[in-house]
């Protein structure tokens, strides 16, 4: 389920990129966290809990957005524009 | 040779840099976003289509101004996008650039951080579904997208009716409006607002308009937490007589907006209280000269006051710059400009009347409550700090790590002080102020160092 609902600018072009190693599409233009949340729910697990978190100001500031890239860069996912081929990771996050 | 820079390409940042342009100096403008305009002017990516009329509103034409002044002005300025600043000290400056960090030495700097979301947290938060209001308002503006397909607002300040009103235009299913503040308080605000008639006009319009349109809008309101499994799927709130249910899958709120002061710290500035803001604030004079020669500070970072003073105060600070540095400025503009300030400034006023800051939410909070969401501290592990004999926000900081998280506070800070002031009995104004420690977002490992 996605937790972000697309309600306008839906006429653009697809991205394939990959969540988690599985297959996914998102649309040029949008930010690593609206191609994730609107084909799931959660961006990243918490550092103490490992409960599910999905960005919270998507202004760069809270920085519970983050997300891992096959390259190996960690990015803000709210702040980091999609492109075709990347492949997403999200971190489980650790429980005490 | 030595530059001047100016930090934030929003509303006060454009405005300085326009002032200073048309006076012969080419600053330096670092902003940490792709495309000029701040936050509220914030710009959707290239090959977005909606026209300014269905991104900003009534704000349209002031949005457009902006946007194409900063584009007008890219040939006169050495414009940095995507440029973070994460360090600032006497003369100069750390910024981050496609993952290079350099330093920039500058003669001068005016300081337009802007701002974000105050946020005084409920049980249920860091659901996944549960966003800032200013988080909704970018899903929006920015994405196209809403936040869920069942959205209710909560909290208080201007913010709140503007964003369930874009939402609802815009074809989100908005279930309700969840204003903190009671009735009676807006109608004591009244005649602070009337020094802003049209501003106080368009707030009347939005809330009018949602009522018109069938949306439930509650005033006296207070969201007491948020439920779900894995994400948001309902939320509990109250008024005077009884608490009630709703189902949904979203919710966005907040308590207006905090100013982002971390480099004015760090650049040395003197801070003081302020009780409007609730927030220590650095230092200005009327025309935005802070306690240190080289630094000017405009915008909502140095004190919440809207975007309009932003462009007015990015101006100010300009002119008193280039008065600083040998400049003939006109001097009927930098007092008509200042007049302005002062008249905002009294709406302002008003607006802290009518959006009412809820007292009592220190002392609701129960100590299972979620204060940081970095570093999952709770109120009674702030309490227990408190309960051991410190009372000074960078004291208790450094017993239970609130504030310490990777967003140093600013999503926390304002909650926190709330509970130590609460706890230890004393003003919230007297447990100090939470420091601003580089690098004051997170940077990268293997960070390359630019020679």
């Amino acid at each position: 389920m996605a937790l972000l609902k697309r309600l306008a600018e839906g006429d653009r072009l697809a991205l394939d990129f990959t969540l988690d190693g599985v297959p996914a599409r998102g649309l040029l233009g949008d930010t690593l966290l609206t191609a994730v949340l609107t084909c799931s729910e959660h961006l990243r697990g918490s550092d103490f809990s490992a409960e599910p978190r999905a960005g919270f100001c998507l202004m760069g500031a809270c920085q519970d957005c983050w997300v891992r890239l096959g390259d190996g860069r960690r990015v803000r996912a709210c702040s980091t524009l999609l492109e075709a081929g990347q492949h997403i990771s999200r971190e489980p996050g650790r429980a005490l | 040779m030595k530059s001047v820079v100016i930090i934030g390409a929003g509303p006060a940042g454009i405005r300085a840099a326009q002032t200073l342009v048309a006076h012969g100096v080419r600053p330096v403008l670092l902003d940490e976003a792709a495309r000029g305009g701040g936050q509220i002017y914030r710009r959707q990516p290239a090959n977005f289509k909606r026209s300014a009329i269905k991104l900003y509103g009534f704000e349209a034409r002031k949005a457009k101004a902006l946007h194409q002044t900063i584009d007008a002005l890219r040939e006169q300025l050495d414009y940095r996008p995507d440029t973070l600043v994460w360090n600032a000290e006497a003369g100069a400056l750390d910024t981050l650039h496609e993952g290079r960090a350099a330093r920039l030495e500058f003669s001068r700097v005016i300081v337009a951080t802007g701002a974000t979301d105050r946020i005084l947290p409920v049980p249920g938060w860091t659901l996944p579904g549960a966003y800032s209001l200013g988080a909704a308002q970018i899903a929006l503006k920015f994405q196209g997208c809403s936040i869920g397909e069942r959205v209710v607002f909560a909290g208080s300040g201007p913010l709140l009716y503007l964003v369930a009103y874009q939402y609802a235009k815009a074809g989100a299913n908005v279930i309700a409006v969840l204003d903190s503040s009671p009735f009676s308080a807006q109608a004591r605000a009244l005649p602070g607002l009337l020094s802003q008639p049209s501003t106080l006009a368009k707030g009347i319009y939005y809330r009018t308009w949602l009522t018109a349109h069938g949306i439930p809008v509650h005033q006296g309101a207070t969201l007491k937490r948020i439920d779900g499994q894995h994400r948001v799927q309902s939320l509990n709130w109250r008024n005077a007589t009884s608490e009630h249910r709703i189902e949904c899958d979203a919710v966005a709120f907040a308590h207006g907006l905090r100013s982002e002061t971390q480099l004015a710290d760090l650049l040395g500035c003197e801070f003081t209280w302020n009780p409007l803001n609730r927030a220590w604030l650095p230092q200005r004079d009327s025309a935005g000269r802070s306690s240190i020669a080289e630094v000017y500070l405009a915008g909502d970072g140095a004190g919440i006051m809207g975007a309009d003073a932003a462009e007015m105060a990015g101006e100010r600070a300009a002119l008193a710059l280039l008065e600083d540095i040998g400049y003939l400025i006109p001097p009927q503009r930098a007092t008509r400009l200042e007049q302005s300030l002062q008249t905002i400034g009294r709406f302002r006023q008003g607006l802290e009347r009518a959006f009412l800051f809820p007292e009592s939410w220190a002392t609701d909070a129960a100590d299972d409550l979620m204060i940081c969401r970095c570093e999952e501290v709770r109120a009674g592990d702030i309490r227990q700090v408190v309960r051991e004999g410190h009372w000074e926000i960078n004291r208790v900081k450094a017993h239970c790590r609130v504030g310490m998280g990777r967003c140093q506070g600013r999503m926390c800070g304002a909650a926190a002080a709330e509970i130590i002031a609460c706890e230890s009995q004393r003003a919230v104004s007297d447990i100090g102020r939470l420091r601003a420690q580089a690098p004051i977002k997170p940077l990268p490992f293997g960070l390359e160092v630019e020679p």
